[in-house]
């Protein structure tokens, strides 16, 4: 199994105050682990620290081979962060915008097509404007942008909040299609009944700190096999 | 850097060419600045003589609007997060967000030029059409430059908008002059002659050259904070 991230002992600091704690964590490459814990505790300061979006003051973390405490810069091109907002431009098209995503990787119109084909947002939705769609929808376009960014770890804040039930279930596949496809996810939320059968690992940041947990209810063969 | 300046450039006019910003409210907003000038000043000789300062105090207006505007857009769903995490080039968002806004403004300033010429009786001889063209250019650039490093800067600060005005004016008071001096000369409005106004091009040039270095080098920190 390829580690795709390693944090040891990991130390972050916002102002003064340290976000992260000494974090352990290891985390192979298509695992989804789900990232729980209370308001503050560190969950999305983790993520942005994997994103190369955070500093590490101390301790040793390395995402994807890439050193975070020399090389935030070289990660960043390889992750792909979702955070509460989906980062779209709503006055341009689906197309136009998995486009841009995808140029910033120098993506092959092809590679493109099929990011957005594997999300579900081709064909129909294809030339619709963002700001017409459904929140499921962006968010599903949010998801092609990282597929055409060739993203391979997916670091996601609270994916499922503004979704319906059938954009939840649209989206949990997207994620499992994900993994099949090669890529590793990390999610925070607080949906731990959703986000629980979603995940094939469970850890709990408190107070900056990480501790695994065991998973209450493992994934049913039907609903991962989707 | 210049193909991600290309990129963003591109995604800046299409999102322009769409949403009709510039054509539909930040044009009569730079109209009625210029008219409404003209109706505070009342008096023929005065309007033709400042006319040149008007024109140029209704493009800083205009300046203003297309800043918040252009990063408005970013920070509308996130995108500047996204960039950031995406690790695209700061240098390459820098150029391409200033070259977006620089041809915004340039198709702004023709077509408020124009109404102008009439509107406050500028006399605009062949002579000077040159230093007219290269004015605006230079100046153009210059206000773009600026405008897209200030607008970083305040972009991810609580109360930008009100920020933004107070960040930006003084800094472009240099173009202001400049741009205002050099259009006199071409429209020959007090005695000025075009020789008079080359000089003040090269100081637009400066202007717009010091940005364009400073902004490249000091935008990836400046959005990294």
């Amino acid at each position: 199994m390829e580690t795709v991230v390693l944090l040891s002992k990991a130390v972050a600091v916002l102002g003064q105050f340290p976000v992260l704690a000494g974090a352990d964590l290891t985390v192979q490459r298509g695992e989804i682990v789900l990232l729980q814990g209370p308001n503050g505790a560190g969950k999305t300061s983790l993520l942005r620290l994997c994103a190369g979006l955070l500093p590490l003051s101390r301790g040793e973390a390395v995402v994807l081979g890439c050193d975070l405490a020399t090389d935030r810069d070289s990660v960043r091109k390889r992750v792909g962060m979702l955070g509460h907002a989906n980062g779209l431009y709503t006055d341009l098209t689906v197309t136009e915008n998995v486009r841009f995503w995808g140029a910033t990787v120098g993506a092959k119109r092809g590679e493109v097509d099929a990011a957005m084909a594997r999300m579900g947002v081709g064909d129909r939705l294809a030339d619709v404007p963002v700001a017409r769609l459904s929140a499921g929808q962006k968010r599903r376009t949010a998801l092609a942008c990282l597929v055409a960014r060739r993203a391979e770890l997916w670091l996601l804040d609270e994916p499922h909040s503004g979704l319906d039930a059938a954009g939840r279930d649209e989206l949990d596949s997207t994620l499992r299609e994900a993994t099949r496809a090669g890529a590793t996810i990390m999610v925070a939320s607080h949906e731990l009944e959703r986000a629980g059968a979603l995940a094939t690992r469970l850890v709990e940041v408190i107070g900056g700190r990480i501790r695994e947990q065991p998973i209450a209810t493992p994934p049913s063969t039907e609903t991962a096999g989707r | 850097m210049f193909r991600v300046a290309r990129y963003i450039a591109a995604k800046d006019l299409r999102i322009e060419l769409r949403s009709r910003v510039v054509v539909n409210q930040v044009l009569p907003f730079a109209a009625i600045v210029m008219v409404m000038f003209a109706f505070a000043l009342n008096t023929d000789a005065i309007v033709s003589r400042v006319a040149p300062g008007l024109i140029w105090l209704a493009t800083m207006f205009s300046l203003l609007i297309l800043v918040q505007r252009s990063f408005a857009i970013e920070s509308a769903d996130g995108a500047t997060d996204a960039l950031k995490a995406a690790g695209v080039d700061p240098a390459g968002i820098f150029l391409g967000k200033a070259f977006a806004l620089a041809v915004q403004l340039l198709v702004l300033e023709i077509l408020l030029l124009m109404p102008a010429i009439v509107l406050y009786r500028a006399r605009v001889q062949w002579d000077s059409v040159v230093l007219l063209v290269t004015t605006f250019l230079a100046a153009t650039c210059g206000l773009a430059l600026v405008g897209t490093l200030y607008g970083g800067l305040a972009a991810g600060v609580r109360g930008r908008e009100t920020l933004l005005p107070l960040l930006l004016l003084p800094v472009v008071a240099p173009v202001l002059i400049g741009a205002t001096r050099a259009t006199e000369a071409a429209f020959h409005t007090g005695g000025a002659v075009v020789a008079d106004g080359w000089s003040w091009l090269g100081l637009l040039a400066v202007f717009a050259a010091l940005f364009g270095v400073g902004g490249t080098l000091a935008f990836g920190p400046l959005i990294e904070d």
